[in-house]
């Protein structure tokens, strides 16, 4: 790694023990009870609380956000790549998609209570849902952007439509596909907690609720924290990916 | 007396729009021998392009008659065109080595033949050394290099240039001019050149085909007589005057 990385590493990592600092110092010198703001050395130290089955929430909700991102990742992509296959489909279904995402995907959320049953899968789904729409309309964007000239190219070479799509279209809409996902990610988080929310029986966004009745402000913040996590483990897993597959040159910042 | 190369008579073309016709191209003429490096002149909107892109097979003609090739050898636009653009247009997302073979994996050539050929070509180009690497890592020229080395990749008859220097520097073009004459020679290809450059147009031309905007027709043809082997001096050659002032005064410049 260059030295300018590493500078970037080490301000980034500053700047974040820096904030838990300054909200430590802040509860300490305010005094601000702890039913309010814990420290964040309290927050911590619920961790040590078995019957908190930390684990076990956790794991449900990443499976949720990770769930519904894949699905949301693959359809959102299949709906795009049909879409430039099909000019007519693009010009009757795209002003509708349009509209259906103005949307505001969690007030669908207790609507899916009804259609669907009481569970995960229902989450998963919501998460779907707040995903699915970015993914897609940046997709199609991507897949759009052909240089006419380029196009040219491959029509003089007598080039078939699947050449063009598989050669120029495809590699040439990752970087609009990963511009997507990036939006997805904090829209994953916020459609599974939502969906914790309304209807669970496990989970972070659920276990905050749980908590808050006691409340046991430092478990909840803690909670908050480890949704922070996976959206974070989210996040970090997408721009890897992109550094892997999509060419500096090629990304969209 | 042979057959030439490409017999363009009277072609005319017409660019149709709902409740509007623009005529694109009025009348054009000319005949290309193979080997021949024939550059199209003249302004904006003078058809020179509309032209390029109906040898390439891309738009249908209107009136007239286009032939290129003959029976004993035929063409086909799709394996026999090369095409240059005034961007160079790498896929990004592919190595130099990759971009240059383009054409032969739409044109399902064989790749290991194709690969040697392309590698070839780039040394020719003078990129030898730069087959891995990304566009981005090029310059505007030596990109512009690759895209002359892809045109040529899968042995076409007929290279067409659409500005293919429009895009760059003063002195990256000079040199560039320098080095088309060069891969031109070398390779022996008939190439049909479109620019809005004068000097250019007589610096690099076998022939100059002069065209004229509003109506879009060609106002002159005409042999360049100058040394084969041409380099920077030859601008100082009284021919090379008298022809740009030629072309200038056809294009109401003078």
């Amino acid at each position: 790694m260059s030295v300018d990385t590493w500078r970037k590493i080490i301000v980034a990592s500053v700047v974040h023990v820096a904030f838990i600092a300054f909200w430590w110092l802040s509860v300490i010198v305010s005094d601000i009870p702890e039913y309010i703001l814990p420290t964040p050395w309290l927050a911590l130290q619920t961790l040590g609380t078995e019957n908190y089955n930390w684990v076990f929430h956790f794991a449900a909700t990443a499976q949720e956000i990770f769930g519904g991102y894949i699905l949301a990742l693959v359809v959102g992509v299949a709906f795009a790549a049909v879409f430039t296959w099909s000019r007519r489909l693009d010009e009757t279904l795209m002003p509708l998609l349009v509209t259906l995402n103005m949307i505001p995907k969690v007030a669908m959320a207790p609507l899916f209570i009804v259609w669907l049953r009481f569970g995960i899968e229902t989450n998963i789904v919501i998460t779907f849902t707040i995903c699915f729409f970015p993914i897609l309309l940046n997709t199609a964007r991507g897949l759009r952007e052909v240089e006419p000239d380029l196009l040219d190219l491959v029509r003089s070479l007598n080039g078939s439509r699947w050449q063009l799509f598989i050669k120029i279209q495809l590699p040439g809409a990752l970087p609009y596909v990963f511009s997507g996902m990036k939006v997805a990610t904090v829209l994953a988080v916020a459609g599974a907690i939502v969906g914790e929310f309304i209807q669970s029986d496990r989970g972070l966004g659920w276990f905050m609720l749980v908590t808050q009745e006691a409340l046991n402000t430092d478990a909840m913040v803690m909670a908050l924290l480890l949704v922070t996590l996976i959206g974070v483990i989210l996040y970090g897993a997408v721009i890897l990916l992109e550094r892997t597959f999509v060419v500096q040159d090629a990304r969209i910042e | 007396m042979s057959q030439s190369f490409v017999s363009l008579q009277n072609v005319r073309k017409v660019y149709r729009t709902r409740n509007e016709e623009f005529e694109a191209i009025q009348s054009v003429s000319m005949e290309i021998n193979a080997g021949e490096l024939v550059c199209l002149v003249g302004p904006s909107g003078c058809g020179k392009s509309t032209l390029l892109k109906i040898l390439a097979g891309l738009h249908p003609h209107e009136g007239g008659e286009v032939r290129i090739g003959s029976l004993e050898e035929p063409f086909d636009p799709s394996r026999d065109v090369g095409m240059v653009f005034q961007q160079p247009l790498l896929l990004k997302w592919r190595r130099i080595l990759e971009n240059v073979l383009l054409p032969a994996e739409i044109l399902g050539l064989p790749m290991k033949a194709s690969r040697e050929r392309a590698r070839g070509l780039l040394a020719m180009v003078g990129l030898s050394g730069f087959e891995e690497n990304y566009p981005y890592e090029l310059s505007g020229g030596m990109q512009q290099r690759a895209a002359i080395a892809r045109a040529l990749v899968h042995d076409p008859k007929l290279i067409l240039m659409d500005e293919p220097f429009g895009a760059l520097d003063a002195l990256t073009r000079e040199k560039m001019n320098l080095e088309l004459l060069r891969i031109w020679r070398e390779s022996q290809k008939t190439i049909v050149f479109v620019t809005h450059g004068i000097q250019e147009a007589v610096f690099l031309g076998t022939h100059v085909a002069v065209m004229t905007a509003g109506p879009a027709r060609m106002a002159d043809y005409f042999d360049v007589d100058l040394p084969e082997d041409r380099d920077l001096d030859i601008k100082t050659h009284e021919n090379f005057g008298e022809y740009t002032r030629r072309i200038y005064k056809l294009l109401d410049m003078d």
